[in-house]
């Protein structure tokens, strides 16, 4: 059943995928950028996906796979809808970030290993440095930048963000 | 509009200058200042202008005072900050509440709010420095690279106009030969900003006499050195310079093509690029046939995926091309064979930003800042426990002493000077005895240092040296390719020798083993990164070699930061035998009987803090250890 399921929504997810290969116009230069825009729409890379493209630009999926793991920004594993990356930056680093970091894991309940809240809605990362250095220790969630955090102002800065997901639900 | 020739941009320039509207409120809208948040102040002055305007009895609110969001001004510390012109009144750390104020006082009469400007105190007396010109962290500064960031509004292209913007470019292509062009860049001095240092001139030179169907123009903004956010803020504050810059380097060149590289944490940066590309295009400033000279120059943008080691030029080429960034063996060079194997220059883009400057001005004005073999200015990001975070620029051959102290406004609450990590995980230590080194690139590499991107963290008492080196080289082994043997397993078992030494377990041999490592890591790498990746070790050994020797020899750690040289003690006055500690504790070095005060086995015990946690009687206390203890 499961795999059925799973076909069916990967054979709607190739249009898009399509859509996005056309608009790069299958050309091999553009494998980074084509892999973020597919990472940006599925917050992943699949790999049934990461075969299709490789077909598609007639290169071999080693190659297409070997693009996929080096850089940071790519994930094999679905990633939550929100990206909370503590930056641990020299600056952050010589700050507390790692408190920083801990504080985070701790009030999204993530256990040992774990980098993505069992509902998806989270993914934690560390980065090496966002450059917002003046404002360590910092995070950002999205593309929202936050500065001189504590362990007080993550958990208020947490409890908004699970806040505005349940108000979100609600509607 | 669109600029059909040279003469039509000069006599538009000419005209925005003399209808400049003199009154104009400039608001920092650099990450810094956005993050304690700039928007809201923004919106205020909007809405008080607003309504100053439909209340109509203006006085002397001149008719139309001018907006502007700005990139970053550069004391970070201090914002959301905002710039009354033209007296220059500077106000920090402004609120929303705090607007109404400022449009009654600066902008109807001229008047400063005094608790809103500068302020510090020496010898217990309060001074206040309302205008820019004399706060002391500007006093020093000379803005060049930055000339127009935190001035304009990076998201209109007229602001950039009005200060001569794209004249370089139009004069360049009309009246100078390509050969003209590059001997003006290479008589100026200017070196590449990027770290190395390499004379720009020359290195057009060299992609100039290749004969090739296409050549290319990168621009660099793979800012990945941790603690840098110079890039960042001019990519953010002042996009048409970078683009005014690649324009001239591709005219020099024989360039129709130009790709800049921005990492992908700079969505602000990739928005501005794209947004001023859009209105250069469209005003034809840039793409076909610029000014009707012939001359056709496109710009790309390219985000990175995450890959420190894609600043390095051969791997950033392999990056653009669609692969692994991975660098190769030079020569040969990719001013002879670069992006797709055709002659390509990559500068960086602090270096490209000085472009325009230079062409406008000349080389001799150029050359009259900084020092004989380095000049120019450098920006620098100043982070770490300074007191004044943020970014400057200063000409070269200025002291660390002036950066730091005056500039910076010292350490932290007021604490010891340490030491301060010059040019990131591929710089160097510096200490108390460089603080009057005169910054350039040959002096800083006579120390073991870099000039780097500019990245300046400031340490202070409280940081662990070994600890910091730790960290670099933790950073470097997670970024490091793979590609060549010395530097995927040399600054793995760098990182090991120091991973041991942080926790206590390392012998005195380790010591020779790391800096014999570091010497080959640093001889026998292939690119930039496994070449400097040592530098931070290498300097630190030089320089704190007592702290490393604390850490092995007396298993000290002397700023208090290393866990393992921690020491647990129950109190036995305070402890009632609970046993809550024994049973958290996941070694079981916690033994004791009812009513007898518990003891923790010093051998065993891990220092995980967990029976600290545990304790409700506040029985168990945290000690460092001391050498004395030996």
């Amino acid at each position: 059943m499961e795999t059925k399921k799973e076909s069916l929504v990967l054979s709607r997810q190739f249009e898009k995928v399509n859509a996005i290969l056309e608009k790069y116009s299958y050309k091999v230069d553009n494998l980074i950028t084509i892999l973020q825009e597919i990472q940006a729409e599925y917050r992943y890379l699949p790999e049934e996906i990461l075969t299709y493209v490789a077909t598609a630009l007639q290169i071999s999926p080693a190659q297409v796979y070997g693009v996929a793991t080096f850089y940071a920004q790519f994930s094999l594993k679905p990633k939550g809808e929100h990206i909370i990356r503590v930056c641990d930056g020299t600056a952050c680093h010589v700050k507390g970030s790692s408190q920083v970091l801990k504080a985070v894991r701790e009030n999204l309940g993530l256990r040992e290993g774990e980098n993505t809240t069992s509902d998806l809605l989270f993914t934690v990362e560390t980065v090496a440095c966002i450059g917002a250095c003046a404002l360590a220790p910092a995070l950002m969630v999205d593309e929202e930048v936050y500065g001189q955090m504590d362990e007080e102002k993550v958990q208020q800065l947490i409890d908004r963000l699970l806040g505005e997901g349940e108000k979100a639900d609600a509607v | 509009m669109r600029f059909e020739s040279q003469e039509q941009l000069e006599k538009y320039t000419a005209e925005l200058k003399s209808k400049d509207r003199k009154r104009r409120v400039l608001i920092c809208g650099g990450l810094g200042c956005l993050a304690k948040g700039a928007e809201e102040v923004f919106n205020a002055f909007r809405e008080a202008i607003e309504r100053e305007k439909v209340e109509a009895e203006v006085e002397k609110l001149e008719e139309n005072p001018h907006l502007v969001k700005t990139g970053c001004m550069g004391l970070c510390e201090a914002g959301p900050l905002v710039r009354i012109e033209p007296e220059g009144i500077l106000y920090l750390r402004v609120e929303p509440a705090d607007v109404e104020e400022i449009v009654n006082k600066s902008l109807k009469k001229g008047e400063v709010v005094e608790r809103l400007v500068y302020q510090e105190n020496v010898d217990g007396e309060v001074h206040y420095w309302p205008y820019l010109k004399d706060v002391p962290f500007y006093r020093k500064q000379v803005k060049i690279t930055l000339r127009n960031c935190g001035t304009v509004d990076p998201e209109n292209l007229d602001d950039y106009l009005a200060r001569d913007g794209y004249l370089a470019l139009a004069r360049a292509i009309s009246e100078k030969t390509p050969d003209e062009v590059i001997e003006e860049i290479t008589k100026s001095g200017l070196r590449g900003r990027g770290g190395g240092g390499f004379p720009t001139g020359r290195k057009w030179q060299f992609a100039r006499v290749v004969k090739a169907d296409k050549k290319y123009v990168i621009c660099n903004g793979d800012e990945g050195d941790p603690g840098a956010f110079m890039d960042r803020s001019v990519m953010e504050g002042d996009p048409h310079s970078i683009l005014e810059g690649m324009a001239i380097a591709g005219y020099a060149i024989g360039a129709e093509e130009g790709y800049i590289y921005v990492r992908a944490e700079y969505p602000l940066a990739v928005k501005h690029l794209r947004k001023a590309i859009e209105d250069a295009e469209e005003a034809g400033l840039l793409g076909d046939n610029i000014l009707g000279s012939g001359f056709s120059f496109r710009i790309i943008i390219r985000e990175g995926a995450g890959a420190f080691v894609c600043g390095e030029e051969t791997a950033l080429i392999s990056s653009i091309e669609g692969k692994r960034g991975m660098p190769s063996p030079r020569p040969p060079y990719p001013a002879y064979r670069g992006l797709w194997g055709k002659p390509t220059i990559i500068n960086n883009v602090e270096t490209l930003t000085n472009v325009p400057i230079i062409m406008l001005r000349g080389a001799d004005w150029f050359h009259s800042f900084g020092t004989a073999s380095s000049a120019g200015t450098k920006t620098f990001a100043l982070a770490g426990k300074i007191k004044n975070t943020g970014l400057v620029e200063v000409p070269m051959g200025i002291t660390l002493r002036d950066l730091i102290f005056d500039i910076g406004g010292g350490i932290q609450g007021n604490k010891e000077f340490k030491a301060v990590q010059i040019g990131g995980p591929s710089g160097g230590c510096l200490t108390e005895r460089h603080l009057d080194l005169p910054i350039d690139y040959d002096s800083l590499s006579g120390a073991g240092a870099i000039m780097g991107s500019g990245g300046l963290v400031v340490l202070d008492k409280d940081t662990c040296i070994p600890e910091v080196a730790r960290f670099f080289m933790n950073f470097t082994q997670n970024e490091s390719c793979g590609k060549c043997v010395p530097c995927r397993e040399g600054t793995k078992h760098m990182l090991d020798l120091l991973q041991k030494i942080v926790k206590g377990e390392a012998i005195p041999s380790d010591l020779e083993l790391l800096e014999e490592t570091a010497q080959v890591v640093r001889d026998a790498s292939l690119c930039g990164l496994g070449k400097t990746a040592p530098n931070p070790v290498l300097t630190t050994l030089r320089y704190f070699r007592d702290e490393y020797l604390d850490h092995v020899i007396y298993k000290v750690c002397p700023a208090h930061v290393c866990q393992a040289m921690r020491e647990y003690w129950i109190d036995p006055e305070k402890c009632r035998a609970c046993a809550k500690c024994a049973r958290v504790c996941p070694v079981s070095c916690i033994s004791g009987r009812p009513r007898v005060p518990y003891v923790i086995d010093q051998e065993k015990c891990t220092k995980c803090g967990a029976c600290f946690e545990a304790c409700p009687f506040d029985a168990i206390t945290v000690e460092w250890r001391r050498k004395e203890d030996e």
